[in-house]
């Protein structure tokens, strides 16, 4: 087998003579037929690409005629700038490809069809008005390089998403350019560095919890900074005295999320934020977690000066499988001079416009962050979300998640749970709480991991595993604020079910999942010998 | 391998990386990595060598290995120059658990400097810091 | 609840977490929630405000264009299963998603003539800045060359990624329309990571992309560099049915808005960016690939592989810190181009190279209106105009054509001036380009007049 799927282009004869491609149910892959084996109807659907279907002819697309008086072909594009093999893309008809997609899409958990506690993501409800609001064509057909007269409307939703989203953080000026969280975070420490180089130093370091995100890390290196981490104390904040010790003057920014990744609030933050305010630094909110606080407490009044959102967690940016996102960010007014371009203003007469340049050769902006004004699609979402929810709504849905997390931490702490799978840290949590999995890998002989692979048979997405590191087999929960109590009881007693299995048999965990589309797959062989693509000719 | 095993004849780094000076040429040596960094990785997927010719630096990484959950850097203990690599490990890197003091070595250098040994620790050194 | 959680109010729950220093003891200035109608009311009224593809003839392009997405993208984009899941990190119950990514990839693949993609990444410009990265990751040199063809954004955005990751950039001009050769060779050295220009450029051109290629690597190993620079380019893949792919002109990593591919305009995001590679440098890709493999019983399936790439487990070694992608909207570029099959493809790009052809003829016939350049284009062109290009667009709108994208306030070169870029796909028939012809002759006419007055 080969290691990368070769390109057939220069050895394809042309798109006439082109043979069949393999037929569907050969299953390629070193472990065997790949064909009927298992129990359930999609176990025993082998998996075949669009790639394998279809036959020469076959086609979904009418192109529209030649309207236009024909001309020699080497006088519109000369023959060695031309396409000398055509792409080996698939030839197949509308129904084909419908079934097709269709099919795969029955191979997919989803949040509309399931319970799905994934800890850091806030799978919340994505309400269907807001697919509905964004393909109107107002919105959806419009050409980001639109006149500023002729798309006002576009401005306006988005001057409103921003004056809210502000409003949320404390924090007065947004920028809605970075395409998701994690462009967010890397804006944010671009301000950074720009706010101090902007007053003549050169700082090297960002402080980051030893439980921050796995994007924090990888960002500042992408923006020229060198990491530093900072221990976590014993309750589950951040270590005071580990921080005093390494902020000095060569720390340009500390980023944490409050409530962290444990689902604790830091009791500390006032004091964190004289800390770090006190050598000069900014401090940076990861808003991976804001889904706990809204309407209740605001990253501008914890201290911070850099915020970004994840439109898609507390926003109901549907998550789309992965993507796509949108990541705001809101600053301080110490921070806005250097906020990217294009910047959105409101003029005297009450009309927006997006200014490429609006502070002229002056400019201390950091600049572009993508192309365009960024995923105006999330906006629209996000704001019919937030004109849907409105101050006590919003309000209530961080309530209503922290309760839920409350509730269902009260229920895994009953026995027989509790002794198998502890609390890592804390009495009360926020909207989200890690568990160990070490006491129950040590009882009973299953790790968190194969809890995790059970729970997929018992029609539940697991909780987020192994993260934070910190944590032994760390197990992270986050139900949201659109679940029942019926389901919060069924997936304790889920979980119940499975530690009593495990203590009869561990093997039923450890080769878990039994009814799903495949079984426990073989990451390790993917890793060392990559099939990244079909293998076509 | 499935024990935890620190070879009395090899010299230890804290990052988890061992030397065996050649018998007979005091300033030839084979690096790899310990039993503790193999088992920490994981089933390894990955090792891109370094380049013959290339200068290791002591305490400086040289080289990654990569595992399904992790990438590590692989720490030089000594210092000095590589003449050879382990062209074995591109089709079958699992060596690096299998046997990683031996088919698992990773590259044979020319130290700069054969007094650096003295810095590194001896097994028994090194496995009680991996106790503690 | 409260009773099991062992709490009296919930309040409480609030009381004992937050200090009082940080809480909110106001309700959030905003204005009350409202019910589905009126949010949906609201919402249309503001669209009704915009004025969109389907209000008015459209011929702006620079980076995305008013292509038709077919009804089934609609239907399976909306569907719950591939709308509302997240990352598969449990492949067994997103086998869906992860098999949508893989073809997405063969796709990609395909098209670019490069053997290795990842699942998407966010858009254009940024993908071009990530391509930088992975080269300096590659080969730690210093300076970045690139060609003024670009778009300006991708210009403007590696100009700040450069700068966080400490980059040099030297820009290098336009002869005659495309990338001036001699000034790109002369501009590239042993201190260059990476060569990068686009396909088509900026302002329509095709450029020689062999010929760049072949002239970057020469140009970088000149001085007896070990190894020549990575070299980039930023293609529309619309063109990629008629345009010799990237792959086959020694290009190194290939990138590109993917917008043109099933995705709506949606006033600039979301989309999705391609990236495509080199088989040498599947480890230094950024982002998600989802990688073929087998279960315990030897059922084919698919897993999120070489993660130790991505940011959840590198970390400060990440290749890029990409965490949420753009997953559904590759999915919708994977369908479109299934739907325009092998064949469609090719025609469309065919279909768009004589009507842009014939676009560019018309306008370039107009008294007072010059080819920018000479060289051929397929999906878009630009002309100067001897007159006030913001009120001769001014007039064309009022007549219900918009006749293009005003070039120097894009760009903001001095010699962009008078500069107007017309875009074509397969929406705007010969009706249309006549109607525009007509108009802007109208009024290009009308402005020499009150430029010069009688």
């Amino acid at each position: 087998m080969s290691a990368i799927g070769e390109n057939r282009l220069h050895t394809d004869p042309g798109i006439d003579s082109h043979p069949l491609p393999a037929s569907a149910g050969a299953g390629a892959g070193a472990g065997g037929s790949g064909a009927a084996v298992g129990s359930t109807p999609l176990q025993r659907q082998a998996a075949t690409t669009i790639f394998q279907k279809g036959a020469p002819g076959r086609r979904a697309f009418q192109c529209p005629e030649l309207d236009v008086p024909e001309v020699d072909p080497e006088q519109l594009l000369p023959a060695h700038l031309r396409r000398q093999s055509p792409a080996l893309l698939p030839e197949v008809s509308e129904p084909e490809i419908v079934r097709h997609y269709v099919g795969l899409s029955k191979r997919n958990f989803d949040l509309d069809s399931g319970f799905y506690p994934l800890g850091s993501c806030t799978m919340k409800h994505n309400p269907r008005l807001h697919e509905r609001a964004a393909a109107l064509p107002g919105h959806s057909r419009l050409h980001p390089l639109q006149d500023a007269e002729r798309s006002q409307g576009a401005l306006e939703l988005m001057w409103n998403l921003q004056s809210a989203l502000a409003e949320i953080s404390g924090l007065p000026h947004v920028s809605l350019q970075p395409s998701a969280g994690s462009h967010g975070e890397l804006a944010g420490v671009l301000l950074t560095r720009a706010y101090h180089e902007d007053r003549g130093q050169t700082r090297h370091k960002v402080l980051t919890p030893d439980t921050a995100h796995g994007t924090n890390p990888a960002t500042v290196t992408m923006a020229g900074l060198e990491v530093v981490k900072v221990a976590t104390g014993p309750h589950g904040g951040v270590d005071i005295d580990d921080l005093r010790a390494k902020a000095d003057e060569d720390v340009a920014c500390l980023m944490l999320t409050n409530p962290n990744t444990l689902g604790l609030f830091d009791p500390s933050i006032a004091e964190i934020a004289e800390i770090v305010h006190g050598v000069g630094a900014t401090l940076y909110y990861d808003g991976a977690n804001l889904n706990a606080v809204m309407g209740l407490s605001r990253p501008g009044d914890m201290g911070f000066d850099i915020v970004h959102f994840n439109l898609h967690k507390s926003f109901t940016q549907p998550h789309g499988g992965g993507g796509p996102g949108s990541g705001p960010i809101a600053v301080s007014d110490r921070i806005a001079p250097f906020l990217p371009v294009p910047v959105l203003t409101r003029s005297h007469d009450g009309s927006f416009a997006l200014e490429e340049d609006p502070e002229g050769p002056g400019s201390k902006s950091i600049g572009r962050l993508r192309g365009f004004q960024g995923n105006y699609g999330c906006f629209v979402r996000s704001y019919a979300y937030i004109c849907s929810l409105g101050a006590d709504g919003l309000r209530d849905a961080s309530e209503t998640a922290v309760l839920n997390a409350n509730y269902l931490l009260a229920r895994l702490r009953e026995q027989p749970i509790a002794e198998h799978l502890p609390l890592a840290y804390g009495e009360l949590c926020m909207h989200e709480f890690v568990l160990s999995g070490g006491p129950m890998k040590r009882a009973l002989g299953i790790k968190t991991l194969d809890l995790a692979k059970r729970l997929l048979d018992f029609g539940f997405h697991p909780p987020t595993v192994y993260f934070p590191l910190l944590v032994e087999e760390a197990l992270m929960v986050e139900p949201t604020e659109t679940e029942t109590k019926e389901t919060l009881d069924s997936f304790a007693q889920a979980i119940a079910a499975i530690l009593a299995e495990a203590a009869e048999d561990p093997s039923l965990a450890a080769e878990a999942p039994y009814s799903t589309p495949v079984r426990r797959l073989d990451e390790v062989g993917a890793a060392k010998n990559p099939v990244i693509r079909e293998t076509l000719g | 391998m499935a024990q935890a095993s620190y070879p009395e004849d090899l010299l230890y780094h804290p990052e988890h990386d061992w030397a065996r000076i050649e018998q007979g040429d005091a300033a030839l040596a084979t690096l790899g990595i310990t039993w503790y960094a193999q088992d920490s990785l994981g089933e390894v997927v990955f090792f891109d060598p370094p380049a013959v010719g290339l200068t290791l630096t002591k305490d400086s990484p040289y080289a990654e290995v990569e595992s399904v959950k992790a990438v590590s850097d692989v720490v030089a203990p000594l210092s000095g120059e590589i003449v050879e690599v382990n062209d074995a490990l591109s089709q079958n890197p699992a060596l690096i658990n299998e046997d990683p003091y031996g088919e698992g070595w990773l590259v044979k250098v020319r130290l700069a400097d054969p007094g650096e040994c003295d810095a590194l620790l001896d097994a028994a050194s090194y496995s009680a810091a991996l106790g503690g | 609840m409260l009773a099991a959680i062992g709490v009296g109010s919930l309040q409480e729950i609030f009381d004992r977490q937050i200090p009082e220093g940080v809480r909110l003891r106001r309700e959030l200035d905003l204005p009350a929630g409202r019910g589905e109608q009126d949010v949906y009311e609201h919402l249309r009224e503001l669209a009704e405000r915009n004025v969109s593809c389907e209000q008015e003839i459209s011929f702006l392009g620079a980076g995305m264009y008013d292509h038709y997405v077919p009804a089934i993208i609609d239907m399976l984009t909306e569907r719950s299963e591939f709308l509302t899941p997240y990352t598969p990190y449990q492949p067994e119950i997103s086998q869906g998603g992860l098999q949508v990514m893989f073809e997405y990839q063969t796709a990609i693949s395909e098209l670019t003539g490069l053997p290795v993609s990842n699942a998407s990444t966010y858009e254009g410009p940024s993908a071009v800045a990530a391509a930088g990265y992975l080269a300096k990751l590659h080969n730690q040199r210093t300076k970045f060359v690139l060609s003024a063809g670009l778009h300006p954004h991708s210009i403007q955005t590696l100009r700040t990624y450069a700068h966080g990751y400490g980059m040099q950039v030297v820009e290098v001009p336009l002869r005659d329309g495309v990338t001036d050769p001699d000034a790109w060779a002369a501009a590239i050295d042993a201190d260059t990571s990476a060569a990068i220009f686009a396909q088509p450029n900026f302002y329509g051109a095709v450029e020689d992309a062999a010929a760049l290629s072949a002239a970057a690597k020469a140009a970088g190993t000149a001085s007896g560099a070990a190894h020549a620079p990575v070299v980039i380019c930023q293609v529309d893949p619309i063109a990629l049915g008629v345009l010799a792919p990237p792959g086959s002109c020694g290009v190194d990593v290939a990138v590109g808005e993917g917008q043109s591919l099933g995705n709506r305009l949606d006033f600039g995001g979301p989309s999705f960016g391609m990236f495509a590679a080199r088989e040498e440098y599947l480890r230094r890709m950024p982002g998600r690939i989802a990688g073929q493999t087998n279960d315990v019983d030897g059922r084919r399936g698919f897993v999120l592989t070489l993660q130790t790439r991505e940011q959840h487990i590198r970390r400060e070694k990440a290749t890029s810190n990409i965490c949420t992608a753009q997953a559904l909207n590759a999915l919708a570029g994977v369908v479109y181009l299934t739907w325009l099959g092998r064949r469609g493809l090719v025609e469309l790009g065919e279909l768009l190279l004589a009507r842009t052809h014939y676009a560019r003829e018309c306008l370039a016939s107009i008294d007072g209106v010059h080819k920018l350049h000479e060289q051929p284009v397929v999906r878009e062109f630009a002309v100067r105009i001897d007159a006030d290009v913001h009120a001769v667009r001014r007039r064309c709108l009022e007549q219900g054509v918009n006749p293009g994208v005003d070039l120097h306030a894009l760009s903001g070169r001095p010699e962009d001036r008078g500069g107007l870029l017309v875009a074509i796909t397969e929406r705007r028939s010969r009706a249309d380009i006549d109607r525009l012809a007509e108009l802007l002759s109208a009024a290009v006419a009308a402005e020499r007049r009150v430029a010069v007055p009688a």
